[in-house]
């Protein structure tokens, strides 16, 4: 009688498909991403449940820290440059071609016009370690010392479509944001986003058309 | 499966006949799937996966000022947002009619507070003014416009500026400084 055999299952499956499934996937993943810009702080924003999306582009973010910083960034590099362009010829400072494109590299900062020359210079890991002391801002909005308005004003003259975001932080003050509306108000600005985090409304809400 | 046969394209065997080895066209895929994956990995991480979104706010124009008739107080719920998450609220009574100030938290109970005071006057005349102390966060400001658009409150005004006798009442009956 011969010895029964028992057939032997092969240990190995057949990769192809998974190999498909996975590169499909990557495919995806890489035209449809945006990569996360390096912020000048972190700002976790609260959320609401307002469902407008934040645009893509022709957008001016001003940032509200925790500790009440303001930080300032348009998302066009080339938009950029020509903001800086306009601070430079309104203050009376030149920035150098080097200086420029390193500005141009920047989505947003948080630095005083008078440091900002300095800041530009340092390599980005040192920039990455510095702590960015904040845009000066005022309570009336319009004040000489107010660096904001003279931001606010000069992209929008780089881009007049500009649309005005506010990310401010959870633990942000409210006077801090005051200053921002003041100056946001001082320059007849009066419609702006709020950006915020997305939470499901209570059950049985529905919006009004 | 799944491994390329490198060796000499069949030999010669003594008087056999000549046979072409054929060549297994199998790749074992493991390790490309490996890759795939991992890439995978990094982009879903790198990428922020949902966009934020945004609540539009719209501040009345300063250059501008319009007559407005003015608001009954009787209509009127104003909000006080304090600190450490309070809110506090009068309703029917301006500051100086010695109004009764009530404590809330956020959300929920934030909501049937306002709820509550809207089913008193007729829907049309209900008016919401929020005011934020300076001890309060940029949350509780938004969390309340939020609430304003929960509850479809239409009539609501944020207004940064406390007069003498709200700061009064703030510092009487909830003990802060506003």
């Amino acid at each position: 009688m011969p010895a029964v055999k028992i057939k032997r299952a092969s240990s190995t499956v057949d990769m192809t498909a998974m190999c498909d499934v996975a590169f499909l996937l990557l495919t995806f993943f890489i035209l449809t991403a945006q990569f996360r810009a390096q912020d000048a702080a972190a700002i976790e924003t609260p959320s609401s449940i307002s469902g407008i999306k934040v645009p893509d582009k022709d957008i001016m973010t001003i940032g509200l820290g925790r500790d009440g910083k303001v930080y300032f960034g348009i998302d066009n590099q080339q938009h950029r440059l020509a903001m800086l362009d306009n601070i430079a010829q309104a203050k009376g400072i030149t920035f150098s071609p080097k200086e420029q494109k390193e500005f141009a590299l920047m989505s947003n900062f948080g630095m005083p016009i008078a440091q900002l020359k300095q800041f530009l210079n340092l390599s980005h890991e040192q920039q990455g370690k510095i702590k960015q002391p904040g845009i000066p801002t005022d309570s009336t909005g319009a004040g000489a010392t107010n660096e904001l308005k003279d931001w606010v004003f000069n992209a929008r003259k780089a881009n007049n479509d500009l649309r005005i975001a506010l990310k401010g932080d959870n633990l942000a003050k409210f006077p801090e944001f005051k200053n921002v509306l003041a100056t946001l108000q001082a320059q007849n600005i009066n419609k702006f986003n709020l950006i915020t985090g997305t939470e499901a409304p209570p059950a049985g809400w529905k919006a009004d058309d | 499966m799944a491994e390329i046969n490198t060796g000499g394209g069949g030999g010669k065997h003594d008087g056999g006949k000549v046979r072409s080895k054929k060549a297994s066209t199998r790749v074992d895929m493991t390790p490309m799937v490996d890759l795939g994956f991992l890439l995978i990995t990094f982009f879903i991480l790198a990428t922020t996966l949902s966009k934020p979104s945004s609540m539009t706010l719209n501040v009345p124009d300063k250059t501008k000022t319009e007559e407005t008739e003015p608001i009954k107080a009787s209509n009127v719920m104003t909000i006080f947002l304090g600190k450490d998450n309070k809110a506090y609220y009068i309703f029917g009574k301006a500051a100086n009619e010695d109004p009764e100030v009530k404590t809330v938290g956020y959300g929920y109970e934030f909501r049937q507070a306002i709820q509550e005071n809207a089913r008193k006057v007729p829907a049309d005349k209900f008016v919401v003014v929020v005011k934020p102390t300076k001890e309060s966060t940029y949350k509780n400001m938004v969390d309340v416009l939020d609430e304003m658009a929960i509850t479809k409150t239409k009539r609501y005004a944020l207004v940064d500026q406390l007069t003498p006798d709200e700061k009064k009442l703030l510092k009487d009956k909830a003990k802060i400084d506003a």
